[in-house]
């Protein structure tokens, strides 16, 4: 068993005073301190607000007070997630001196519980990417081999919680952003139910795709933070919050006669060492009492072409209001206005952003939109279909997350299409607006991490981190820790 | 050759809903420059829009008044395009699924002009230039706007000018918009092109953009429709173009900028959710609105008896109708009200804006009060106009400035003495009576009621004088 930290037992030694809050936060800040240059997770970090919440926190201690769930644990929030007088920029050079106003509902509530707050994370610019590397900070590490990517977007938060300097974080995923890095990093990534988690203060990539979640060491951690931010919020129009009881409470129920799904399609095409370890993580599943089930799931070849088109047309227009006139980067020399605004653009975006909002442009343009963005639209109705059906033949389809495991740093964006189609797993679950958890299932013979994904119909996060804990409960050995960071 | 003119106007109109549409600011005109923002309507990363239900309210009210229908759902689009005055970069608005279709406004020839939609947007912003420099003021981003679209069905300056003020008068008496043009609360693009007489053809149009007057909205459109007339006359064609219009020099010139060039790659807003306008609240929005200025005069015409000139002006401005039915009521003759308030209390509402406000003293309950004086015989119209005149300076009720013996009118014998004073203190009347100068009689008659303090009755007082006269 890893000898890291998960929340409940910080959580109780805290509670049982055999460490302060103060100490805890010290430990983790004093680690970041001796890892984040090799790791580069953090791009921001807030040790003084981390130690006042810790002061708080003891003082609650002291006074015999009960500490709510995330009480007291020191976390990370992706550099997506707005906080209110803390830089945050989407790891972009057009967001670069930017301090929100106002909080991210998530955030709000977190801060709420008094959640240590350790940093904002890395991430590729704008969540676009898959590997951390387009952020304007430099790439996230593996802590598993620095000479590999974290992944992307949300690579900072794999980073750090898989090197053990935070214990958990929150990303966010539009198309596998938060389950892709917890693959290719040896942790647990978990993306809601589109409406399960505000998307308030997420600063957006695809609206109609992104959601926020949490990166975590456990499938019960997952299940805790998840349970804890999973509320409807009326700032978000299309927040529905947790539909059923805390997950939390279910995930030691038994998985017998339980129906695993596995589709064809899902399966080729991947690497043998990924398959493989899919396929072993099946058979404990028959070992436990599952029952596995075979079928296609053919409209998963349109999947990327779908996703890829609304991703970017929803981004052109998200990201229009980078323009340098109210907050932000501004370009130093310009004739006027439009000057001005493109100057600031072509200067402020990074290449990967750049050839996301034309695209996006482009498909939405008069003349192609009916053949580009109405066409993904009406395919969109066409997967989610697929999926509704496929849940008629089991409760949870197990997946590989990635068809690889981390790539080597530099790799990733030499090809950006290539990049893209390794996104071939992760994108449908966004299409669908489905809950799905990434957890580690081995290690190929480089000794890097395999994840494993399980997919669930809507607001079915209880199920699939019931079946992610069956699982982590055999195969305890698949969570192996990083040799970084905090040890407890 | 003769030419006609084919126009449809485009007409944004702000809603007075208290707060905007997408976030809990205010919605009040002016205040200082970004006072009345917040992180939502100044588009900061990662703020999403809340749709305010009221303003669903409004626009479905403002169809039913406008005789459209109300699809049972609706959604929002973007309309995206690069501005500092709009800080998300896209419009938030309705592209192919509005909240109302197809109704129209009858005009009084008998005409009607049909609209094609009414959808709900959010206002932009605006650029102030100082000194040198443009700066922006975010307060109007995020206002409430409904844009009622009408289809080219208007022929004539006469009929552009009625259709604005009716839509104008419909908007204001369901209380959806105060429609300030001169504040920008309402605002009018016109399409306008010619075609000859009897062609069923329509001609290139242009488009004049943003006209806040109703006079501005009558020489735009009389000098655009002479310069197409002229363009065709010579032999020329029409560009299809976006103008603008000045009102300083009384003519059109073409506006090369955002407008023009661009494509605004129109999509579905995530962000929000589908609308839903269930039929019931559609009912019950059709039950909250007032009887429409239109039936009114209708009414006023046909069962009060009035004038269909007296039942226009009567019905022009809801407060003024208002006051109206609740003066009129119970009292013997409708028409008694609508005269008092024709004649004596508009002389003192100078302008449009002094009636549309119809600040005035006397509330209608006073007015009622001394109508049923006249009424009930208790006194004579000229007492009850040098009255009212009295309440309208004071703002007191009639019976503080008539006497008790003032009322009750005046007794047999008084009157009779009266009559033969007359007679008798006015022998050069008398005289010209008699030698056939019949209009003597009325001077006669004056001094009776001038000494009755009006109470006298002149129908009887004549007669009573001729008999005298006769007598003697």
């Amino acid at each position: 068993m890893s000898s890291r930290g998960n929340i409940k037992k910080l959580a109780d030694m805290l509670e049982s005073k055999k460490i302060s809050c103060t100490e805890l936060t010290q430990s983790y800040i004093d680690e970041i301190e001796k890892s984040n240059g090799e790791l580069n997770a953090y791009v921001k970090k807030t040790p003084e607000i981390a130690l006042d919440t810790a002061k708080k926190v003891d003082e609650k201690i002291s006074k015999g007070e009960k500490l709510s769930s995330l009480e007291g644990i020191p976390m990370t929030l992706k550099d997506n997630i707005s906080t209110d007088g803390i830089e945050t920029t989407c790891c972009s050079k057009i967001l670069k001196g930017y301090v929100p106003i106002y909080d991210a509902t998530v955030w709000d509530i977190l801060k709420k519980q008094n959640a240590v707050l350790l940093g904002k994370t890395n991430m590729d610019e704008f969540a676009m990417g898959s590997s951390c590397e387009t952020s304007c900070f430099g790439g996230a590490k593996n802590p598993h081999n620095i000479n590999h990517v974290a992944g992307g977007s949300s690579g900072g938060a794999a980073s750090a919680v898989g090197g053990n300097i935070a214990v958990y974080g929150l990303g966010s995923d539009t198309g596998g952003s938060i389950r892709q890095p917890a693959s290719f990093c040896g942790v647990v990534g978990l993306k809601p139910t589109y409406g399960a988690v505000s998307r308030y203060g997420l600063i957006a990539y695809a609206s109609s795709l992104d959601q926020i979640g949490p990166i975590t060491t456990s499938v019960e951690d997952a299940a805790i933070v998840f349970d804890a931010i999973s509320a409807y919020d009326k700032m978000d129009s299309t927040s529905r919050g947790r539909q059923g009881a805390a997950t939390v409470d279910t995930l030691n129920n038994s998985i017998k006669g339980m129906k695993i799904g596995i589709a064809k399609e899902y399966i080729e095409g991947v690497r043998d060492d990924v398959r493989e370890a899919v396929m072993n993580a099946a058979k404990v599943y028959e070992s436990l009492g599952a029952e596995i089930v075979y079928f296609d799931l053919p409209v998963l070849k349109y999947a990327l072409p779908v996703y890829y088109i609304l991703a970017c047309a929803e981004a052109s227009s998200n990201l229009g209001r980078y323009d340098g006139i109210r907050y932000g980067f501004k370009a130093e020399h310009y004739d006027d206005v439009n000057d001005m605004v493109k100057k600031t653009r072509s200067e402020g975006f990074g290449d990967e952003v750049k050839r996301r909002i034309l695209l996006g442009t482009y498909v939405l343009s008069s003349g192609y939109y009916d053949a580009y963005y109405k066409k993904a639209q009406n395919l969109r109705g066409t997967i989610v279909n697929a999926f509704k059906e496929a849940f008629t033949k089991c409760n949870v389809i197990l997946a590989p997350t990635v068809p690889m495991t981390a790539f080597e740093n530099g790799n990733a964006i030499s090809d950006p299409v290539e990049t893209y189609l390794t996104d071939i797993c992760t994108v449908p679950v966004n299409i669908c607006g489905l809950p799905a958890v990434s957890v580690p299932c081995g290690f190929n013979a480089k000794g890097m991490p395999i994840g494993m994904q399980l997919i669930g119909d809507s607001f079915s996060e209880a199920t699939i981190l019931n079946v992610a804990h069956q699982y982590e409960t055999a195969v305890p050995e698949a969570f192996r820790a990083s040799d970084f960071g905090v040890k407890l | 050759m003769k030419y006609e003119m084919v126009a449809g106007f485009e007409t944004h109109v702000e809603l007075s809903t208290k707060t905007k549409i997408f976030c809990g600011c205010t919605t009040q005109f002016g205040g200082d420059p970004n006072t009345h923002c917040c992180p939502i309507c100044i588009g900061l990363p990662g703020t999403l829009p809340k749709l305010n239900r009221q303003v669903v309210r409004y626009a479905v009210m403002a169809g039913l008044a406008t005789n459209c229908t109300i699809p049972e759902i609706a959604k929002m689009d973007r309309k995206n395009y690069c501005y500092p005055d709009l800080p998300k970069a896209y419009q938030i608005s309705q592209f192919d699924m509005p909240l109302c279709v197809g109704g129209y406004i009858p005009l009084s020839n008998g005409r009607k002009i049909r609209l094609t939609r009414i959808h709900i947007e959010e206002d932009a912003g605006k650029l102030i230039h100082r000194h040198g420099d443009t700066l922006v003021d975010y307060n109007r981003g995020g206002v409430p706007l409904i844009e009622i679209v009408s289809e080219p069905d208007i022929r004539s300056i006469e009929e552009a000018r009625e259709y604005v003020e009716k839509l104008q008068l419909i908007m204001r008496y369901i209380g959806v918009s105060d429609c300030k043009m001169q504040e920008g609360s309402m605002r009018c693009d016109v399409n306008i092109s010619v075609r000859e007489v009897g062609s069923d053809k329509l001609g290139t149009r242009t488009e004049i953009k943003n006209m806040n007057s109703i006079n501005f909205i009558a020489k735009a459109m009389e000098y655009e429709f002479e310069r197409q007339v002229d363009i065709l006359e010579n032999g020329g064609k029409v560009i299809q173009e976006t103008l603008r219009y000045d009102d300083v020099t009384n003519t059109t010139s073409s506006m090369r900028g955002k407008e023009d060039a661009n494509d605004y790659r129109y999509f579905r807003d995530p962000d929000l959710v589908t609308i839903s306008v269930s039929r019931e609240e559609v009912e019950e929005l059709r039950n909250l609105l007032p009887e429409l200025p239109v039936q009114k005069a209708e009414r006023y015409v046909s069962e009060l008896g009035l004038s269909e000139t007296d039942a226009a002006l009567l019905t022009k401005y809801r407060k003024i109708a208002e006051f109206y039915e609740e003066a009129s009521k119970g009292t013997k003759n409708p028409k008694t009200a609508a005269n008092f308030i024709i004649g004596q209390i508009f002389r003192r509402l100078d302008t449009e804006s002094d009636k549309e406000a119809f600040d005035i003293k006397v509330s209608a309950e006073d007015l009622r009060e001394l109508i049923k004086l006249i009424d009930d015989g208790k006194i004579k119209m000229n007492l009850a106009k040098s009255t009212l005149e009295k309440m309208l300076d004071t703002g007191k009720k009639a019976t503080e400035f008539i006497s008790e013996s003032d009322m009750g009118g005046l007794d047999e014998a008084t009157m009779i003495s009266l009559c033969e004073q007359a007679v008798e203190s006015n022998p050069n009347a008398v005289n010209d009576y008699k030698n056939g100068k019949e209009k003597a009689i009325k001077s006669l008659v004056g001094f009776v009621m001038k000494n009755s303090r009006g109470k006298a009755d002149a129908v009887a007082a004549e007669a009573k004088i001729k008999e005298l006269i006769a007598k003697a």
